[in-house]
């Protein structure tokens, strides 16, 4: 007896995107692994949080039509990012207020939006990954993910799953690391200081590796632990579940032999 | 008091690059969090609580004309005279007003923000009155002529050691050689201090935490039993708060008690939970001959019925500011104005307008671990990006701003443009940056490369490596 595979549609995310493919490509592979057919619409660029968080409600409208209309005949529509999840699953309903038409699209589009992991586990009943990793991590709960979507657990149990891995909590683990978005672009200073703090938390773990479920907040604790001189590997915990950590350097780190 | 939030970026910078407060900062940053958490974790009760205060709240907000017309009827059969004052200076000349009739000199001030809020020490030292702080905090902070950093831990930005030194400074007659390095002596030298303003003083004046309608009553919460020496020792008690303090009944106010104390301080109940109602009655042990309630709107009564009425549930409990990560690094000065943290960051908009106030609701991250612990349930991000938009649409925001979103939206919504651009341009940013993985400085992102690198991206985006293998299959 087999189940059919639901189709899902990968919202890539903008940051994903630019910066770091092998995330998506590791979202692609566990999903697959998880018995999904994963398709990736060429339609769409970005979930419309810098316009949102701005107050510039037209585009984020614009942009949010976009991402609807693009993953209208899929299953599920999962990103391997909580911030973004977030704002596809919350926000973008509370944008078409004043549409009715729009507003019930936006609910249906709502219902099927999950963040990757908690997708992994909560709708797909995934309990356990093969993984070849090995080492000491510790994990960053990104602030959407955690508040908007309850994602805490999930990718700590399958952490877990993996022999090699040994999860080592940071102090004050609910804390932000300061990226916001475009807050860090806003108030640098006051971003960086932020980030500082928690860098400090983050070496105090012993931890060799940093993951979290964010490329945004990666980015920025991986620009501070680099800028610091720290030697920690940041990586988004997709690559670790998807056995997928040798596809490319850490964040922010080399090739390796170049440097 | 003059607002300074349009220099909130000079202020923050300023704030972080002060050791002094940064050390002072370290109490907050863990301190609250501690305590509350286990106050929290040990009610299990604690979440039905917020929910049903919400609704008491929300019900009193919905209704507050009824309220505030049952209020002023009991309070006034209790004894008591009410005045509503529409704005701050209304309730300064009302607060002056009574000071003169009362013939009074010297003023005892239990710890209220909306004191804060009219600058009423000011007034009254210009008016020729002697306005003495008798929270301890409070005290500090007039002492050092400064204003408060913290709603309910006013001289949370001072240390240890610089209190002593302004005690030291200011008290005449403090003996050099004692020794003041137990806080609990800074405490004793305080209170030696303020003893003698309680029994002097002509006037004294509270906030309050609540007004309840049926009973006509005020209600203060204190650590140090200063608000009750204030209002029963002094012939006439002020009390001077805002209208979104209405409560309906006695057992409103008791049920959000329970909220209060465990959200602020992580205490079940405050040291001193005081009820007062109206002056002395005949058969009173003590009391004030006069007892008058001075009711602030300033601004309030119009965020009803906006998108901004939730704010008007706050209890002023701080739990917001405690978790917030922007206030742990630059404290409550930097805000500008009264009320800093992330209720500041919506109230201070809606009392003083976005055009003044319009840095705080945008200097967030939206983390929203200040709704997270808001016992009253207040969204404050969602209202923070309400204010944003309002200002985007009143064509507030910078125009650097404006543009660069207007640019990026432009591609956002233009898929197939977006992909040809960004390919070209993670091309170059990759290849800049491949040698070392990251960047360490790049020309429009200094803001960010200034104390972090910026981690290269691969070079061939997501898109055109997925296009890429799809044509391969």
């Amino acid at each position: 007896m087999s189940e059919p595979r639901p189709r899902v549609g990968l919202f890539v995310t903008c940051l994903v995107d630019l910066f770091r493919p092998t995330v998506g490509f590791a979202a692609v592979k566990l999903l697959e692994a998880a018995g999904c057919t994963v398709e990736v619409p060429a339609d769409q660029t970005c979930c419309g949080q810098p316009a949102y968080n701005s107050g510039d409600n037209r585009d984020a409208r614009a942009i949010a039509e976009g991402v609807i209309t693009a993953f209208q005949d899929h299953d599920y529509v999962v990103a391997p990012s909580g911030s973004c999840a977030g704002m596809l699953k919350h926000h973008y309903p509370a944008l078409f207020a004043d549409d009715p038409a729009w507003e019930e699209r936006a609910r249906a589009f709502a219902a099927k939006v999950h963040e990757l992991v908690s997708f992994l586990t909560d709708v797909r009943g995934l309990t356990e990954v093969e993984s070849s990793f090995a080492g000491a991590v510790t994990y960053h709960d990104s602030c959407s993910g955690l508040r908007e979507l309850g994602v805490r657990q999930q990718p700590r149990a399958l952490l877990r799953s993996i022999d090699g891995v040994k999860l080592e909590e940071m102090d004050n683990r609910d804390a932000c690391c300061g990226f916001g978005g475009t807050f860090c672009v806003k108030y640098p200073d006051i971003s960086s200081a932020i980030v500082g703090r928690k860098s400090a938390a983050i070496k105090a773990t012993g931890a060799d590796t940093l993951l979290a479920g964010d490329l945004g907040c990666l980015l920025n604790m991986a620009g501070k632990l680099s800028r610091e001189g720290a030697t920690i590997d940041v990586r988004h915990v997709a690559e670790v579940l998807a056995d997928m950590h040798d596809a490319a350097p850490a964040i922010g780190k080399p090739e390796s032999g170049s440097r | 008091m003059d607002v300074r939030t349009p220099h909130f970026k000079d202020n923050a910078r300023g704030a972080m690059a002060d050791a002094s407060l940064q050390e002072a900062l370290t109490h907050i940053r863990r301190g609250f969090i501690d305590k509350r958490a286990r106050a929290v974790d040990a009610l299990p009760e604690f979440e039905a609580l917020r929910d049903s205060s919400k609704a008491i709240k929300d019900h009193t907000l919905a209704h507050l004309d009824l309220y505030l017309e049952a209020f002023i009827e009991r309070a006034e059969a209790a004894g008591s005279v009410v005045h509503i004052a529409e704005t701050a200076a209304d309730a300064r000349d009302t607060i002056i007003g009574i000071c003169r009739e009362a013939g009074a000199k010297r003023i005892t001030k239990g710890k209220s923000m909306i004191s804060e809020e009219i600058d009423l020490n000011t007034h009254l030292a210009e008016a020729g009155f002697v306005p003495v702080e008798t929270d301890l905090g409070e005290y500090i902070v007039q002492l050092r002529n400064e204003t408060p950093s913290h709603i309910i831990a006013p001289a949370v930005h001072v240390t240890r050691d610089r209190i002593e030194q302004d005690f030291r400074e200011k008290h005449r007659g403090l003996d050099p050689d004692r020794d003041l390095s137990d806080p609990k002596e800074l405490l004793a030298e305080a209170r030696t201090m303020l003893r003698g303003e309680y029994l002097a003083a002509d006037v004294g004046l509270t906030g309050a935490n609540f007004l309840i309608a049926e009973t006509g009553s005020s209600v203060i919460v204190t650590n140090e039993g200063n608000g009750d020496l204030t209002q029963t020792l002094a012939p006439v008690h002020i009390v001077l708060a805002s209208l979104d303090k209405l409560v309906p009944t006695l057992e409103d106010a008791s049920q959000i008690l329970r909220l209060l104390g465990r959200s602020a301080t992580g205490q079940d109940m405050t040291v001193y939970t005081t009820f007062s109602t109206g002056p002395r009655r005949a058969d009173d042990p003590d009391g004030p001959a006069a007892c008058h309630v001075v009711i602030l709107d300033n601004g309030r009564s119009s965020m009803l019925g906006t998108d901004y009425q939730d704010m008007l549930r706050c209890i002023r409990c701080g739990a917001c500011m405690n978790h917030c990560p922007v206030y742990h690094e630059i404290g409550g000065h930097a805000y500008g104005w009264v009320y800093p943290g992330p209720m500041g960051a919506v109230l201070t908009p809606a009392l003083v307008g976005v055009d003044q106030g319009g840095h705080l609701p945008n200097a967030s991250t939206l983390c929203g671990r200040c709704e997270e612990v808001c016992p009253m349930k207040i969204p404050l991000p969602g209202m923070m990006r309400s204010w944003r938009r309002d200002e985007f649409e009143r064509h507030l925001s910078p125009a650097t701003v404006r543009w660069g979103l207007g640019v990026w939206a432009f591609f956002a919504r233009r898929p197939r443009l977006y992909q040809a651009a960004t390919r070209l341009a993670m091309r170059i940013l990759g290849n800049l940056g491949a040698r070392r993985g990251h960047l360490r400085r790049l020309p429009l992102a200094g803001g960010w490369t200034a104390e972090r690198d910026l981690p290269a991206p691969a070079g061939a985006t997501f898109q055109e490596q997925w296009a890429e293998r799809e044509r391969r299959r």
